[in-house]
């Protein structure tokens, strides 16, 4: 027997996703922005549309908590481990 | 001895009630716990390499197919959303719908690998290979006549972690695809219900994850 469950507009979270793909291959073809300007606009985008998927498709917005901060420990992490080796570079 | 050795491999007590899902999907969130810092190690040392040289570095426009890997990226993005309509489909018990939607998500995945190794044919045609620029090809004379442009002294380096990177990403992407046709010909035989459908949800999160890790990388590595 069929029973619907209250599920999230995937749809629409699917049409947010294509819409910042388009932005983003079109901010990145704008030569006249400052270089950095640019990356920190790309970098914004590709955080909101993985911030999306991970929320809605990867269901960690209705999840419990616990698991949620499971699953954000390794990217404080990733942070740390690409800055250390680029100490160099930034210091 | 034995006597001790059993006190330490006793479980805590009272036992402690977990995070509060099952044990497949608390495993499949520690192994993409693991796949972020091999993917982190991965784009950590392109960064590190791209922004650390001192040599110019090629516009990913100038070697790569841009608009083609923006479609390549819809249609992950497009295989992501039919995947969770798969998940949507079970939960709600409807089996015609799962089987339908796990197809799609086959063939959006299946269409992935199969532009990118197209991709791979034309780049590696032009003369981008993985050790750099190939002597004689279209790509080695533009960059000779235009070394800033095409970054001539650093195209090993981009050659190496580009294939790098993205063949490991399409070799993630294989194997979803491999466990998803396992998954579908399970649902077929009527495997999954809507009381129990842990392996559509455990694989949906695989393949989110490798949706995820592709829009950073299509980021960092195709626009930046």
């Amino acid at each position: 027997m069929e029973t619907a469950h209250k599920h999230p507009n995937y749809v629409l979270i699917w049409v947010y996703l294509a819409i910042l793909t388009a932005v983003e291959v079109a901010v990145a073809f704008m030569s006249h922005l400052p270089k950095l300007w640019l990356m920190l606009a790309l970098i914004f985008l590709a955080v909101w549309k993985a911030l999306l998927v991970a929320l809605y498709f990867m269901h960690l917005k209705f999840e419990p908590r616990k698991l949620a901060i499971l699953a954000a420990v390794p990217l404080p992490l990733a942070v740390i481990l690409v800055l250390a080796v680029m100490s160099e570079k930034i210091f | 001895m034995t006597h001790g050795t059993a006190n330490v491999m006793r479980p805590p007590f009272p036992a402690e009630r977990g995070v509060g899902v099952y044990d497949m999907k608390l495993g499949m969130w520690v192994f993409l716990g693991s796949e972020v810092m091999f993917f982190t190690a991965l784009i950590g040392t392109y960064i590190i390499l791209r922004f650390g040289v001192t040599d110019p570095w090629a516009a990913p426009a100038a070697v790569l197919n841009v608009p083609l890997t923006a479609f390549n990226t819809f249609l992950l993005i497009c295989s992501s959303v039919s995947m969770v309509k798969a998940f949507a489909a079970i939960a709600d018990g409807n089996q015609k719908k799962l089987q339908f939607w796990l197809l799609m998500t086959i063939l959006g995945g299946a269409m992935f690998v199969g532009v990118q190794i197209y991709e791979y044919a034309k780049l590696l045609g032009h003369g981008f290979t993985p050790a750099g620029l190939r002597e004689g090809s279209e790509l080695a004379e533009l960059a000779a006549a235009d070394p800033l442009k095409y970054g001539l002294a650093t195209a090993g380096l981009y050659g190496s972690t580009f294939f790098t990177m993205t063949g490991f990403h399409g070799f993630h992407v294989t194997c979803g695809v491999i466990c998803m046709t396992w998954v579908y010909l399970k649902a077929r035989g009527g495997g999954y219900t809507q009381q129990d459908y842990r392996g559509v949800e455990v694989v949906g999160l695989y393949w989110h994850f490798v949706d995820l890790v592709w829009i950073i990388l299509f980021t960092i590595v195709y626009l930046i």
